[in-house]
């Protein structure tokens, strides 16, 4: 394999044994190096594990004891009794509104970027007119500039529009959507723009022969075949929008003292910064589970999928 | 068949263009604007001060602390998460036994697989939160609280966590303690990521390499290593822009985000302070076009480094 052009990683010539005869070869590894190494392997494999579902565990279960316990007896992870009602105090001091919000606003804007962003991937990966390099361009200039560099124009942009149009204002559902399909926009069509590439041309060339037009090659054709692509981008949306906190907290401001349509992210940070739940511990931990069982109950059922999407999506 | 191309073109491009102008392409325009002003943030005036903003930059004590901050975090962020996450990779794809098939994962590698991406698809704001009660400075923190039960600290004198501001290795303790969850979470996305492409690698190289009397640890260093250098250096260009974005992990679990006295502000909780704390909105600009530049050159930086002949396989 002479493909290997330049020099290799660190060599650790201590470990490297010496050249074995190929007859010898099938004990290399289970002699007695290899079954220490083999030990070696499941235990540090196991603290690692053990690193990261132990804090999860212990969130989970704190959720579940009282106050008293928590202050008590910070680490067990066994409450005396489980206090289901934790969750339902914590659910109706602002959680169940959160959920509503993060639902409400995530069908539309999920499903929005995903049209939109293949939409335009599309136009711009198949065909040829004036400014169509421009305009990818200035979609993937998108993926470099920090967004707080944008944060004071931007809501006082949000601003001005909502004297007009009231609905597109501070602190309204359909424009947090409307931002969030525009700030999703870069990496969809980054993505996507690639995978229309790949796209076999002599497909759309048969499907337009037999008359169909482009929208029609575009949505019955074309869409399906890349659907590999758009549930990898969908996954990868779907989680950066619920994870997303740095928007809401900015443009989901009460300006006229209404009450705050807060989405998830942004309410669990405010609880926790500004101590709404003060002595409530349990409260907080209970906050704290519900925001992310829901997601992890999700990726162990799809993991596969879930794994390869992202996975994907950093890849390209 | 150009029949209607124009037309059609349009119609799919002008939604999402339209969009991304408004809310994307002329709020970073405009911010470049006002940076060359005085503007406040909340009255209407403001007067043209031409580059004095970008001058005032560069003697702002707060903006060089912010600066190396970042720096340390885009240095180290990478370095360790990438180390662990090969480290994890090898002993999973490499650390079980060996048999006539050649060299085997670990038993039950798809459970770890599974168990280390958690923290990838919980949201940087749980991560926090969770973060903020097991870091807590008293006996109920979960890692205080088992240190003090073995004895390892003393119960009147806690560890700080991320309200010390005391240097460790040169770099605010409360830094490094950031630096531990940004790993945390993200060894386990960059272990599948180097696994799928360890696994992409065929099998036939490593027949020849096991037949040529190469051990798993020569194995893994002369072949493994150098054909998984596209995924390592995609990674590392990834985990840049995720250092320079550890301002969720600062505005949760720092004091006075940013703190404490300072010790742990990075440009983007300094562009924060500015433009919210002390309402210059002209000089937060400033310094977020600053940090705009810094990231496209340093992206362009990393393109180029990273950037060599593709192994095709």
């Amino acid at each position: 394999m002479s493909t290997v052009t330049h020099p290799s990683g660190p060599a650790r010539s201590d470990t490297a044994p010496p050249a074995r005869p190929p007859a010898a070869r099938r004990d290399v590894g289970n002699g007695f190096g290899g079954r220490i190494f083999n030990g070696f392997s499941h235990l540090f494999l196991a603290v690692w594990a053990i690193m990261v579902v132990y804090p999860l565990l212990w969130v989970v279960m704190s959720a579940l004891k009282t106050d008293s316990e928590v202050i008590r007896e910070p680490l067990s992870l066994i409450p005396d009794a489980l206090q289901w009602d934790n969750f339902a105090r914590a659910w109706t001091a602002g959680i169940d509104s959160f959920f509503l919000n993060t639902l409400l606003v995530l069908v539309f804007s999920v499903t929005l970027t995903m049209l939109l962003g293949s939409m335009a991937a599309y136009a711009l990966a198949r065909y040829e007119f004036r400014g169509n390099r421009l305009i990818y361009w200035m979609f993937l200039s998108g993926l470099t500039l920090p967004i707080y560099l944008a944060a004071v124009p931007l809501f006082k942009g949000v601003y001005n529009t909502g004297v007009s149009l009231p609905l597109l204002g501070p602190n309204k559902h359909l424009m947090l959507i409307l931002v969030y399909v525009a700030w999703s926009l870069s990496f969809t069509i980054f993505f996507m723009h690639s995978f229309f590439r790949t796209l076999p041309d002599s497909i759309a060339e048969a499907a337009q022969v037999d008359g169909a037009s482009h929208t029609r090659t575009f949505f019955s054709v074309m869409l399906p075949m890349a659907k590999p692509g758009l549930i990898s981008i969908g996954i990868f949306n779907v989680l950066g929008q619920w994870n997303q906190w740095y928007l809401p907290t900015l443009l989901m401001q009460s300006v006229s003292g209404e009450p705050k349509n807060q989405v998830i992210a942004q309410g669990l940070i405010e609880l926790s910064v500004n101590q709404g739940y003060k002595s409530d511990w349990s409260g907080l931990f209970a906050g704290v589970t519900m925001a992310m069982l829901p997601v992890l109950i999700v990726y162990i059922v799809f993991q596969r999928q879930v794994q390869s999407g992202l996975t994907a999506g950093v890849g390209k | 068949m150009r029949h209607g191309v124009a037309r059609f073109v349009t119609g799919f491009l002008a939604l999402p263009v339209a969009l991304y102008l408004f809310y994307v392409v002329w709020p970073f325009a405009q911010a470049a604007g006002y940076s060359l002003t005085d503007w406040g943030g909340y009255s209407d005036s403001q007067r043209f001060v031409g580059l004095d903003n970008y001058v005032r930059l560069f003697s702002d004590e707060l903006i060089r602390k912010a600066f190396w901050h970042n720096v340390f975090f885009l240095v180290t962020v990478p370095l360790f998460t990438i180390a662990l996450a090969l480290f994890l990779a090898f002993l999973l794809n490499v650390g079980g036994r060996e048999d006539r098939a050649g060299i085997r994962g670990v038993f039950g590698s798809g459970i770890y697989k599974v168990i280390f991406f958690f923290p990838q698809v919980l949201s940087l704001v749980v991560i926090a939160v969770m973060w903020q009660q097991i870091y807590r400075t008293d006996g109920q923190g979960l890692i205080n609280g088992l240190l003090i039960k073995i004895g390892l600290v003393d119960a009147d004198n806690p560890i700080a966590f991320t309200a010390d501001p005391e240097p460790f290795l040169g770099v605010p303790a409360v830094l490094w303690w950031l630096l531990f969850i940004a790993v945390w979470s993200g060894a386990g996305f960059y272990m599948v990521l180097f696994s799928a492409a360890m696994q992409s690698i065929p099998k036939d190289i490593y027949e020849a390499a096991i037949l040529d009397g190469a051990g798993r640890f020569h194995t893994f260093f002369k072949v493994t290593l150098p054909l998984l250098r596209d995924s390592i250096s995609v990674a590392w260009v990834y985990l840049g822009f995720i250092a320079l974005d550890m301002y969720a992990l600062v505005f949760v679990m720092t004091p006075s985000q940013g703190g404490p006295n300072h010790a742990s502000e990075i440009f983007a909780s300094v562009i924060q302070f500015n433009a919210f704390q002390k309402g210059q909105f002209g000089y937060a600009c400033a310094i977020a076009v600053a940090l705009a530049i810094f990231t496209i050159l340093l992206a362009a930086l990393q393109l180029r480094i990273t950037r060599r002949e593709r192994i095709e396989f």
